[in-house]
């Protein structure tokens, strides 16, 4: 047996801070029968707090390093058409693969923690992203680009001036599918010793409080980040508020 | 080792466990090998079948209806955006917590992963449907239902198949995490690894990342051999590309 086999470490065991505590006062049976406990939820949401902290840092460096990567590529496949193809058939691969799998594919090779959790969460962002930018310049009227060239603009200032602007909105969209994708799938990067929510869902799956507590900040962290790359395509785009539905 | 194997290291050990069984870790019974395997593959077939074939029963006659309707866009464009704000850690384990383990509550959660994007896409996939051939159909006297099964059914099947897949491949991955609920799939070896060992948990890894990429090619395929001849013609606007900014571009920002 080679040596490498023994150091991947044994699974993540989630949590010891989330042992419950069971003689906590008002409302100790209901804690004790798994139940939805107010006042146990209230005395302990501070536990939530940390593990949150980990999964908006996990999702929000994916998001970042994803996007930069995907425009990127996207910009460079814009001019060169054959590009496209390509990239897509290879993020697609990456996006196909179950994230678990691939957490546990590049354990030997990252090993635990953080690093790992974000090569995974990063490499689901690259085809939403990718397909959206595309889309979104390819969106962009012809006659439009023409008018911006008739007026002297240089490919350069076309794209920046004129493409890119009037793709934001397909980008947002692809930026905020993204976003929620990440924040599920971080849901699970403590597989990977990297933390998040999904640790203390994990440490006590038939406690109903727990679950609704960590599970509730997910959705409501999804939710959340949804409305803020929307809000940050509105400001940025206020010619599209004007249309009507 | 003695396999040709072994220069591969860690994941030699896994490939060989796949096809070899060996003693468990824990002693007495042999785990890992062909048979093993195949019959993890089965049970995770089998939960994935169940969960996509539940949500199709649901949402495609509702994809379908809505779109011949022309109604209830927003319904569909929701029903997507909220499946997607819900992990699928997070679906399960309120399952389990408010509705117990077993095969049957896995089967349901799944099930409602898998939703959305049927939906949606029957839904796209319908209204696309040019109107001046549903003008001429029903100008030639075609029924209501004979314009859904023989127009629109028709026309909207790769975005349907294109659904299909998108969740077939969703599911797929998830059921990885069923044996949390107490139902074996392949993520069996990856949770229990005290039996398994780290070269199964790696081998059930790649055999789960096969089975998923082997989903999303054949059910491509399938998609292809669906779709009229002439509407080949552009790859990438019938693939799932059609089910992220439709839905994303057209849905998010009117919401």
């Amino acid at each position: 047996m080679s040596g490498a086999l023994g150091s991947i470490p044994l699974l993540a065991q989630g949590g010891e801070g989330f042992v419950r505590n069971r003689e906590s006062g008002s409302g100790a049976s209901c804690v004790s029968d798994d139940g939805v406990c107010p006042a146990w939820i209230v005395d302990h949401f501070d536990r939530y707090m940390e593990p949150l902290g980990r999964h908006v840092l996990l999702t929000v460096v994916a998001l970042a390093i994803g996007f930069s990567i995907s425009f990127t590529l996207a910009l460079l496949a814009h001019r060169r058409r054959w590009l496209i193809a390509p990239v897509v058939q290879l993020t697609g691969i990456l996006y196909t693969i179950p994230s678990l799998a691939l957490f546990f594919l590049l354990l030997p090779i990252t090993g635990r923690g953080f690093l790992t959790a974000e090569i995974a969460l990063v490499s689901y962002t690259l085809l939403i992203i990718f397909r959206n930018v595309v889309t979104g310049l390819d969106g962009v009227p012809s006659d439009v680009v023409d008018a911006a060239r008739g007026m002297g603009l240089n490919d350069r200032q076309v794209l920046w001036r004129v493409e890119i602007p009037l793709a934001l909105p397909e980008i947002a969209a692809g930026l905020r599918i993204a976003a929620t994708t990440t924040v599920g799938l971080a849901s699970l990067a403590f597989f990977a010793g990297a933390g998040g929510l999904g640790d203390p869902i994990y440490a006590d799956l038939n406690f109903k409080s727990n679950v609704l507590v960590a599970g509730g900040l997910c959705v409501l962290l999804a939710i959340a980040l949804d409305l803020l790359v929307l809000a940050v395509q509105r400001l940025l785009t206020p010619w599209t508020r004007a249309v009507p539905a | 080792m003695s396999t040709p194997l072994a220069i591969l290291g860690i994941f030699g050990d896994a490939i060989d466990f796949i096809f070899n069984a060996r003693e468990a870790r824990t002693g007495g019974a042999e785990v890992g090998g062909l048979g093993e395997f195949a019959s993890l593959t089965g049970k995770h077939l089998l939960v994935t079948v169940a969960a996509v074939g539940l949500a199709s029963l649901v949402a495609l006659p509702l994809g379908l209806y809505l779109g011949h309707k022309r109604r209830g866009g927003f319904l569909a464009v929701s029903v997507s955006n909220v499946g997607r704000a819900v992990p699928s850690l997070v679906l399960i384990a309120l399952f389990i917590a408010f509705l117990g383990v077993g095969f049957a509550n896995v089967a349901l959660a799944l099930a409602l992963l898998a939703i959305p994007p049927i939906l949606t896409n029957a839904y796209v996939g319908v209204t696309q449907v040019d109107r001046d051939v549903i003008d001429a159909a029903v100008g030639q006297g075609l029924t209501d239902g004979q314009v859904m099964r023989q127009i629109e059914l028709p026309l909207a099947l790769p975005l349907i198949f294109g659904g299909l897949r998108t969740s077939v491949v969703n599911v797929i991955a998830t059921a990885t995490i069923a044996p949390i609920a107490g139902v074996v799939t392949l993520g069996d070896p990856i949770i229990s690894q005290s039996v398994y060992g780290d070269a199964g948990k790696l081998a059930a890894a790649i055999v789960v990342a096969l089975l998923a990429v082997v989903a999303e090619v054949g059910l491509g395929a399938a998609q292809r051999a669906v779709t009229p001849a002439p509407l080949r013609g552009t790859p990438g606007a019938t693939r799932r590309g059609r089910f992220f900014v439709k839905t994303a571009g057209k849905g998010l920002s009117t919401s």
